[in-house]
C-alpha cells in the first residue's frame, strides 16, 4: 500500500460531498443585473473607471488597480451601470460596488489570445494575470500576480496546486480537475514558468480517485509534475498543511509559504491563469458548488462574477424546506449570510444551505471543561483550550503569548469541542484587542 | 428577496457552521454508564447497602448542585451528569458501613465546596469527589475505615469487619496477606473479582478495567495518564516495596489492589482537574504514582491513591503552563 501524504492532528468531519460532487458544471443563466463589489480580493479596493449610465461589454475593466496589493475588476455581462454605491458583501463588509442591467446581448470585448503562451516571459505572463484581476480562488482571494512575485531573498523552488478540496460539501475544484484537466494542468506550467520554477505538485485528498485518475494521465506527459493522493482530513488543503504533506517542509510560525520557498495555487485559480494567458479571458466567472439539504437540486454551477445568490439558488430550485443558514464557502470557514442578496464574487467557493438537522443548532455553550480535544487536533499544534479562556476573559496579551497569531481559524477546535464553545468567535476577538 | 420559502430570518452565526455530535453531558454520561459494572460488582458483594449509599451520594449531589445553582442564579446544569458523576463516584469511594450522614455531608462537600464556588464544572481545581472523601476520611476516620467482608449476600450493619488486602499488607506483611487468601494465585483471584475488603467500586479489577475499556473506546481517555499512573506504581512496587531488599516487592498485588484502578481511570483522567497537554499528562500520572507509593510504603496511610491525584491536581496548571504544546513551525522559528 502506498503511503498518502498528510499532516499532523486534524479532524474527520463528515464531508457530504455527494450532494454535488456527481453533477457536471453547468453555465448558469446569463443574470439580468449584477453586482460587483471593487474589492473582491486582499489589498486595496479598485479605482472604479465608469460612471452611472455608462455602457459596458463583458471583460471591460471597471475597476483598476490602486496599489501594488490590488486587483482590477471587470463587468461579467455587457450592459448598463445604473448603480454604484455600498452593497453587501459575503463577508459581511458594506463594499462599493458597480450594478450593471443587463442589455441581453452578452456583447464582449475583444481578448488577445496567445497560441504560442508557453514562449511568454515571466514579466508578461505576470502582467496578464495581473490585468485579468485573478486572485486566489479558493476563498482568501490575494492578487495571483503579487504572489507570483516574491521578493528576491526568497527564491522559490517548488508550485504546488491545491486539489485537497478539504471543506466539506465543496465540490468545484473536484469538478474542475475531472472535467478540465488539461487546462488546469497548462495553468500549473504557466505559473511555474512565472516564476521560474521546475518542479510542481497537485496534492489531492484521496476520496477523489476520478481527479486524482484525470490529473495524472493529463501530467502523464509533463516529468516536472508530480500528482499526489493526500488523506481524507481537514484541514488538508489550508496551505501551511499542504506543504508539510507534500513537501514535508514547515512554514515557520508567523511565515509564508514563500519562507520555505513553495507557492500554493488553488485549481480554480490555475484555471484561470490559463484561460487569461492563452485566451486574454480576464476572471469574470467561477465554479461555485451550490449545495447542502437545504438546495432543492444541487449543483456545481459556471457562474457570472456579481450574480446574486438569490438568482444562482433559484437556478438550483430554490431554498428546500428547513432552510435556516445561507453559507458563502464550506461549512468550517464559510460566512453565514443575513440575506440572499449577496453577489458571488471571485472568491465564492461554494453557496451552502444547512436545514435545521444539518446544522448544530444550539448557540448556548458552557465552561471549557479542558477535555483537551481541541490540543490533540489544532493543525497548528496550538492550545485553543487555554487561548478561548484567555479571551473569554479578556487577559488578550497572555493569549499572544500563546501564538494566537498563528491560529488561522479553520475551525477544527470549535468542530471538536463537546462544550460547543465559539472557538474562533474568541481567537478573532482576542485577535482584534492586540496587535501581532 | 427574490426566493421563496423566506419564511423566516436566516441564521447567522460565526464558522464552523457544523458540529460533531460530542457533548459534556453524552461525555459524562457515557463515563457514568462505563462504572455500571463496578457498580455492579459492589451490590453483589457488599449488598442491597452498597446501592443504598451510592443512591444517597447520587441524590445529594444532583440535589445540592440543583439547589445552589438556583440560589446563586446560575444556569441549572445537572442535567449534564457531571454531579451525577460525582455522586457515584463518591460512593464508591465509601465503604459499604457508613451511616446515611456520611453520603450526604460528603457529597455536600464534593459538590457544593469543591464545585460549584469554585465556579462550577471546569473551574474547580480539586476532583469533587475525591475532596468529598478527604473530607470524611479525615473527619470520621473510623467510621471511613471500617471495611465489611464482602460476602455476596445481604449484611447488616454489624457484619463482620476486617482489613483491606493493602491494611494487611501494611500491617502485617505479605506473608500474613497471602495466608487470609491461601495462596498467591488466591490473593490476584480475590483482587480481580473484588472479593476483597475495601471501598465499594474499587475492589473488582475487572469490573473497572470493562468500564475503562469503554472509556477507551470512546476515546474519552487516552493511555497517558492510565499508563504512567499504573507504571509508576507497579515500578515503586517492584523496587521498593519487598521486605527483602530492593527489587522484591510484589507489582501485581499493589496495581490491582486499593483504589488505584478506580482513581487512575476514572479519576486521575477528570478532564478538569488534569493537565490538557499529553505531555503534561505523563508528568501527571507519574506524580500520582510516586505519590501513591509513598504514602502506601512509607506514610501513615496503607493507601494513598486518593491524596496523591488531590496533590497532583494542585500540580495540573502549573503542569499545563510549563509544557509546550507541539507548535507548528516552531523548530524553525528558534533558528532565526
Amino acid at each position: 500500500m502506498s503511503k498518502v501524504a498528510t499532516f499532523e492532528r486534524g479532524i474527520h468531519p463528515k464531508y457530504n460531498k455527494e450532494f454535488s460532487s456527481g453533477k457536471p458544471v453547468t453555465p448558469a443563466k446569463l443574470p439580468q443585473r449584477i453586482v460587483v463589489p471593487l474589492s473582491q480580493h486582499i489589498g486595496a479596493p479598485a479605482k472604479c473607471e465608469v460612471k452611472i449610465g455608462d455602457e459596458v461589454k463583458r471583460g471591460q475593466v471597471i475597476g483598476s488597480p490602486s496599489g501594488f496589493v490590488s486587483s482590477p475588476v471587470h463587468a461579467s455581462i455587457s450592459g448598463k451601470v445604473i448603480a454604484i454605491a455600498d452593497f453587501p458583501t459575503a463577508a459581511g463588509r458594506m463594499v462599493n460596488s458597480v450594478v450593471i442591467e443587463s442589455d441581453g446581448k452578452d456583447e464582449a470585448v475583444v481578448f488577445k489570445e496567445n497560441p504560442d503562451y508557453m514562449n511568454l516571459g515571466a514579466d508578461e505572463i505576470r502582467t496578464m494575470i495581473k490585468d485579468a484581476g485573478i486572485v486566489g480562488m479558493g476563498g482568501a482571494a490575494f492578487p495571483t500576480n503579487v504572489k507570483l512575485s516574491p521578493p528576491k531573498e526568497k527564491p522559490i523552488d517548488t508550485v504546488i496546486l491545491n486539489g485537497a478540496e478539504c471543506e466539506p460539501y465543496l465540490t468545484a475544484d473536484h469538478r474542475l480537475m475531472d472535467e478540465r484537466p488539461r487546462e488546469v494542468i497548462e495553468g500549473l506550467k504557466i505559473i511555474m514558468k512565472a516564476l521560474g520554477v521546475k518542479e510542481g505538485h497537485v496534492g489531492i485528498e484521496e476520496n477523489k480517485p476520478d481527479a486524482i485518475k484525470a490529473m495524472q494521465s493529463a501530467a502523464s506527459g509533463e516529468p516536472n509534475i508530480k500528482i499526489h493522493a493526500l488523506e481524507i482530513k481537514y484541514p488538508q488543503g489550508a496551505e501551511k498543511m499542504l506543504i508539510k504533506a507534500i513537501k514535508g517542509r514547515e512554514v515557520p510560525s508567523k511565515g509564508l509559504p514563500m519562507d520555505v520557498s513553495v507557492v500554493v495555487q488553488n485549481i480554480g485559480t490555475a484555471l484561470a491563469v490559463y484561460e487569461a494567458v492563452r485566451y486574454g479571458k480576464p476572471l469574470i466567472e467561477r465554479v461555485v458548488t451550490v449545495t447542502g439539504k437545504g438546495i432543492r437540486e444541487p449543483k456545481n454551477m459556471l457562474v457570472r462574477v456579481g450574480t446574486l445568490m438569490s438568482d444562482v439558488i433559484e437556478q438550483c430550485g430554490g431554498l428546500a424546506d428547513g432552510a435556516v443558514k445561507v453559507i458563502s464557502g464550506g461549512p468550517m470557514m464559510g460566512f453565514a449570510q443575513w440575506t440572499l442578496d449577496i453577489p458571488v464574487t471571485k472568491g465564492t467557493s461554494g453557496i451552502l444551505v444547512l436545514t435545521e438537522d444539518e446544522y448544530a443548532a444550539s448557540d448556548e455553550y458552557f465552561s471549557c471543561i479542558r477535555c483537551g480535544r481541541c490540543v490533540d487536533i489544532c493543525p497548528m499544534g496550538l492550545n485553543p483550550s487555554m487561548l478561548s479562556i484567555l479571551a473569554e476573559k479578556g487577559f488578550y496579551e497572555e493569549a499572544k503569548e500563546y501564538s494566537l497569531f498563528d491560529c488561522f481559524e479553520c475551525g477544527s477546535c470549535a468542530y471538536v469541542c463537546p462544550a460547543k464553545r465559539p472557538m474562533v468567535q474568541f481567537m478573532r476577538l482576542a485577535k482584534s484587542q492586540v496587535k501581532p | 428577496m427574490s426566493t421563496e420559502a423566506k419564511t423566516r430570518p436566516l441564521i447567522v452565526s460565526v464558522s464552523p457552521h457544523v458540529r460533531d455530535d460530542e457533548s459534556v453531558a453524552k461525555i459524562m454520561w457515557t463515563v457514568n454508564f462505563a462504572l455500571l459494572p463496578a457498580f455492579i460488582m459492589a451490590v453483589y458483594y457488599f449488598g442491597p447497602r452498597a446501592a443504598y449509599v451510592t443512591a444517597l451520594c447520587i441524590a445529594t449531589s444532583v440535589l445540592s448542585e440543583y439547589l445552589f445553582q438556583r440560589w446563586l442564579k446560575k444556569k441549572i446544569t445537572v442535567n449534564d451528569g457531571s454531579a451525577f458523576l460525582t455522586g457515584l463516584l463518591l460512593g464508591l469511594n465509601l465503604p459499604s458501613g457508613v451511616p446515611f450522614y456520611i453520603p450526604l455531608v460528603g457529597s455536600f462537600v464534593a459538590i457544593v465546596i469543591t464545585k460549584t464556588l469554585f465556579g462550577g464544572l471546569g473551574y474547580n481545581i480539586f476532583n469533587p469527589a475525591l475532596i468529598g472523601r478527604a473530607f470524611l476520611l479525615l473527619t470520621w476516620p473510623k467510621l471511613m475505615t471500617k471495611w465489611i467482608e464482602p460476602t455476596a449476600q445481604f449484611v447488616g450493619l454489624d457484619a463482620k469487619t476486617t482489613a483491606t488486602p493493602l491494611g494487611i499488607l501494611k500491617e502485617e506483611g505479605l506473608s500474613k496477606l497471602i495466608e487470609h487468601f491461601g495462596d498467591k494465585a488466591g490473593v490476584y483471584k480475590s483482587l480481580l473479582f473484588g472479593s476483597t475488603a475495601g471501598s465499594l467500586g474499587e475492589t473488582s479489577a475487572i469490573a473497572l478495567l470493562i468500564g475503562a475499556g469503554i472509556l477507551f473506546y470512546k476515546r474519552y481517555i487516552t493511555w497517558h495518564i492510565p499508563l504512567s499512573f499504573l507504571g509508576t506504581v507497579a515500578l515503586a512496587a517492584w523496587i521498593f516495596g519487598g521486605k527483602e531488599g530492593l527489587l522484591t516487592g510484589d507489582p501485581i498485588i499493589h496495581v490491582l489492589s486499593g483504589g488505584l484502578m478506580l482513581g487512575a481511570f476514572f479519576m486521575a483522567t477528570d478532564y478538569v482537574t488534569c493537565p490538557t497537554i499529553k505531555k503534561g499528562q505523563i508528568i501527571f500520572g507519574i506524580g500520582c504514582g510516586a505519590i501513591t507509593m509513598l504514602i502506601r510504603l512509607k506514610g501513615g496511610f496503607p493507601e494513598g491513591v486518593m491524596f496523591a491525584i488531590l496533590l497532583m491536581n494542585c500540580f495540573a496548571p502549573l503542569i499545563d503552563r510549563n509544557v509546550k504544546t507541539d507548535m507548528f513551525g516552531a523548530i524553525k522559528e528558534k533558528k532565526k
